[in-house]
């Protein structure tokens, strides 16, 4: 499962590298002047405090938020200023930290609808469901099943999303985004708000996305037993600045990483 | 259907050949897999299955050996099952939900070498315990998902076995010469499969069955209900338990019928409604469950729905049984069930899967008068049937027309039943098992002398109908300290019709009184919570909310009257009751893997309860250890409120006969 479009990147290589990039909102700066990279096939995780800027990085790194300064490189390019669809388009899918999927409709909707960058024919012809857009349709719908299937949801196909329960919305749009078959998935904090039962299903299905489709995963999440259990490196954001970067035993035993935690005595 | 043919066969291998022959285009088995069903034909089973018998030959499987079978209802489960008879060697089936410790008894004393599982789930519970397993060695898999970075080296995936072994019966003509040759010299006196007990008493017992005896006793069945190529079942019971090996595998490859595998556990149910079986067994577990669902739906609906749905209900309760054993009814009476059939019934089976159904079974427990006569009544042509792993199932069943609600039928075809002087029932029948794996003490203790099977239930002949009546457990039915008869099943089941209830443990047993512990159903409690304004924050809280006493109470009261109506069993009216903090659980030993309560082991583990059950006193501390499905354990503490209730007077004994 991958995108078309952009060069190839081999597994280990860096896929996506954030250069010196701040953002501020008035005077309120949110990232300053933070740099990290990504790489092909690894679980990536971003942490800190509150109001570090972790989900302000993620909002960057979609394309939802411009930099001031700084710059994005994207499989070996520079990237320019992007809307959110385009970086879409590119490869690169998210999910929200508060659910955002369509309530009223089924659970196989949502899933299709995730595949709308995907779908090749025009609306008129879709509009005709009939030979090359029913073709594709068919198609599509097919990718949408083996991600039903791979999530183990086939009894809540025809179910209305409204009616369930939010660890299962939170897993059906983990879902959503990968019908997009992405280079690069953005969770933001997918365990939030779950049970001990219904996270370590999340951390499951996480570990088998990286490991089954290859997908390089870069994750914002609060629980620290998860981020060191599932996370190959770890990035530590705090107040807007990057205190520490490495794998999940370097940062524990990081000084700033548990001042900015634990507090200092001043 | 041709039952000529299969005397023939005496080994199930042997009837999947004459399957391709008879019946070669007509669909075997059906699996919805990404939304769609996929289907099998008889013929495309058999070439899929020699091959993978071939693969398995070349793992090292030989004739005698035993194979582990773990996993849902999935087709390549199935032929592992058909691949390891073809080979002569013997499958054993394990359920699928069995924590570590269960299955690592059964894969160690089956001296299983290798295992055919479904997934990577069943995998790791294998590989946790495989210290206790030193003669494993091969296992193979149906689902490849997060096994990729596994070790290899005694592990492949069932596709690459059954790949492997079609190359190898392409490459060399003699590969298929031989496979041939080792059917053929498949006896029917070989073991077939060893089905594991449920454990209802103490630890599980492998009962090893014969190819011939099975066969001859799904022959008679198949005979008994008519079935043939044509029906459809789904087998959404556990592989390992016998009804689902009677049931589908075996009556399916005798009568030649398909069997459809649910898409996963959980779907179970649209499937049903999708699949449309015309044979269907349930346990009344599940036939309860159902009809709760359609009751608290009903309870949502309009006012107007409501309305017809109780109306047309009240008519099939008045006339849908007699027209269904197709008695006199008034011209009216028809009419009105004719409406309410294109209104209501027709709707309602279609909902629940059942508009085709021809014959429907429900066994393991009774079941209650009011839930039976509900399917029957909407016309559903459900019957019961008694039997055990023993007796490869079947010991008596009820033919059309002659359907009660208290009886569970006469003695199938070829079956002998007597009555022991303590009323224990004994039988003998043609698929009787050939003894327990590597057990002859308690083979020879489940035997009479004279070649009887012990069943462990007291029953009699019903005089009227001359139909066998299962009152208990033999060893289960007791007497108060004043004689009175208590059978505590009788008085559970009772308590069980309200939908509120979902579980019950009844004691009484050399006790001045009876008393029972009760589970609420938490999906009919916690709808009526909600529609009351009840707030409840877990299962303990609500279980032990004075409104839901209140409720249940009323329930009781219900039952102590209908108790006071029966001359024999007035004395045995519940005293006193308390509600369970705890749902009763298999993974906890309170209820077997098919969910029949353990009642002695709950009457330890509740100890402190049973005890302030008896002494008076108005509540009671419990703690007790619960196990989750992966092994670890916690606690659960609670302070249980007991309530005393009044008892209806006894009538005179002056009817009594």
């Amino acid at each position: 499962m991958r995108a078309p479009g952009g060069p190839e990147v081999a597994v280990g290589d860096v896929l996506l590298s954030v250069e010196n990039v701040s953002l501020s909102f008035g005077g309120v700066k949110a990232v300053s002047d933070v740099s990290f990279d990504i790489r092909k096939g690894e679980i990536r995780a971003i942490i800190g405090p509150n109001g570090a800027g972790k989900t302000s990085m993620l909002n960057i790194i979609n394309g939802f938020y411009q930099p001031q300064q700084g710059r994005i490189m994207f499989k070996g390019e520079t990237r320019s200023k992007m809307r959110p669809h385009e970086a879409a388009d590119g490869g690169i899918a998210r999910t929200f930290q508060n659910v955002a999927l369509f309530r009223g409709m089924t659970t196989l909707d949502n899933l299709m609808a995730g595949r709308t960058l995907k779908m090749k024919k025009n609306f008129f012809w879709q509009l005709l469901r009939y030979g090359p857009a029913m073709a594709e349709e068919v198609e599509h719908r097919h990718r949408v099943e083996q991600i039903i299937d791979f999530l183990k949801i086939q009894n809540i196909r025809r179910t209305p999303v409204a009616q369930l329960p939010y660890g299962l919305q939170k897993r059906l749009e983990l879902g959503r985004a990968l019908a997009m078959e992405p280079d690069l998935l953005l969770l933001d904090e997918p365990m939030a708000g779950m049970n001990l039962e219904e996270k370590e299903d999340m951390s499951r299905f996480v570990l088998d996305v990286n490991s089954h489709f290859g997908t390089t995963i870069a994750l914002i999440e609060h629980d620290m037993g998860v981020v060191m259990d599932l996370s190959d490196r770890v990035v530590v954001l705090d107040h807007g600045i990057k205190i520490a970067d490495g794998t999940p035993d370097e940062v524990k035993g990081n000084q700033a990483v548990i001042d900015a935690y634990l507090g200092v005595a001043h | 259907m041709a039952p000529n043919a299969s005397a023939a066969a005496d080994t199930f291998p042997k009837l999947l050949i004459r399957n391709a022959l008879l019946y070669g285009t007509r669909p075997a088995m059906r699996q919805k897999d990404l939304g769609i069903w996929q289907t099998w034909t008889w013929a495309e089973v058999l070439d899929i299955v020699r091959a993978y018998a071939v693969g398995l030959h070349r793992l090292g499987l030989k004739r005698g050996e035993t194979i582990a079978i773990v996993g849902a209802n999935r087709p390549k489960l199935y032929w592992s099952v058909m691949a390891a008879q073809m080979l002569g060697a013997v499958p054993v089936p394990v359920y699928a939900d069995a924590v570590a410790e269960e299955l690592s008894f059964v894969l160690a004393h089956a001296e299983v070498r290798y295992a055919a599982v479904e997934d990577q789930e069943q995998i790791d519970k294998i590989l946790s315990v495989k210290e206790r397993l030193p003669k494993l060695d091969q296992m193979v898999y149906d689902e490849e998902r997060g096994l990729r970075d596994y070790d290899h080296s005694h592990l492949r995936s069932i596709d690459d076995v059954i790949e492997d072994g079609r190359k190898a019966l392409a490459g060399d003509p003699t590969v298929a010469a031989w496979i041939d040759a080792e059917i053929a010299a498949g006896k029917g006196s070989d073991p077939s499969i060893i089905l594991y007990t449920s454990g209802t008493t103490g630890t599980s017992k492998g009962v090893v069955l014969t190819g011939e005896r099975s066969i001859k006793a799904a022959t008679d069945t198949v005979i008994f209900d008519k079935l043939n190529e044509n029906d459809v079942a789904l087998a959404y019971l556990p592989l390992a338990w016998v009804g689902d090996h009677y049931l589908n595998y075996a009556q399916g490859l005798v009568a030649g019928f398909s069997m459809a595998c649910p898409e996963n556990a959980d779907t179970a149910m649209q499937d049903l409604r999708e699949i449309g079986p015309s044979f269907y067994f349930a346990p009344p577990r599940t036939l309860e469950m159902l009809l709760t669902r359609v009751m608290i739906r009903m309870e949502d609906a309009g006012f107007l729905k409501r309305k017809m749905f109780h109306y047309f209900i009240g008519v099939a309760r008045r006339y849908g049984e007699r027209i269904l054993n197709g008695q006199q009814v008034a011209l009216t009476g028809r009419l009105l069930y004719a409406i309410g059939n294109i209104l209501v019934y027709a709707p309602l089976k279609n909902v629940l899967g059942f508009s085709r159904v021809r014959v429907a079974y429900t066994a393991g427990e009774a079941i209650g008068p009011d839930l039976f006569a509900f399917y029957r009544s909407i016309g559903l042509n459900l019957k019961q049937l008694y039997g055990q792993t023993e007796a490869f199932l079947y010991v008596t069943a009820q033919p059309d027309g002659e359907i009660y609600s208290d009886t569970v039928g006469p003695a199938c075809p070829n079956v002998d039943i007597r009555i022991a002087d303590n009323g224990e029932v004994l039988f003998k029948s043609p698929g009787m098992f050939a003894g327990y794996f590597k057990d002859d003490a308690k083979t020879a203790e489940a035997m009479t002398l004279d070649g009887y099977v012990k069943t462990g239930d007291a029953g009699f002949f019903d005089e009227k109908t001359g139909h066998l009546k299962i009152i208990d457990r033999a060893k289960d039915v007791g007497r108060l300290t004043d004689g009175t008869l208590f059978p505590p099943k009788y008085i559970e089941n009772k308590l069980k019709f309200y939908p509120n209830i979902r579980e019950v443990v009844a004691y009484g047993d050399q006790r001045d009184f009876v008393c029972v512990m009760i589970n609420i159903d938490l999906t009919a409690v916690g709808s009526w919570a909600e529609r009351n304004n009840v707030v409840y924050g877990s299962y303990q809280e609500l279980a032990g909310h004075s409104q839901v006493y209140d409720m249940v109470e009323k329930n009781v009261a219900e039952v102590n009257r209908s108790l006071a109506q029966d001359t024999v069993m007035a004395g045995a009216q519940i005293k006193r009751f308390l509600i369970l903090h705890k749902e009763l659980d298999a993974d906890d030993g309170e209820l077997t893997r098919t969910q029949k309560v353990r009642r002695g082991f709950i009457a330890d583990r509740y100890g402190a309860l049973v005890k302030a059950l008896y002494d008076g006193s108005k509540e009671a501390d419990i703690s007790t250890e619960v196990t989750f499905e992966d092994g670890r354990k916690g606690t659960i503490s609670a302070r249980v409120k007991i309530r005393d209730m009044k008892t209806e007077p006894v009538p005179a004994m002056g009817k009594a006969a």
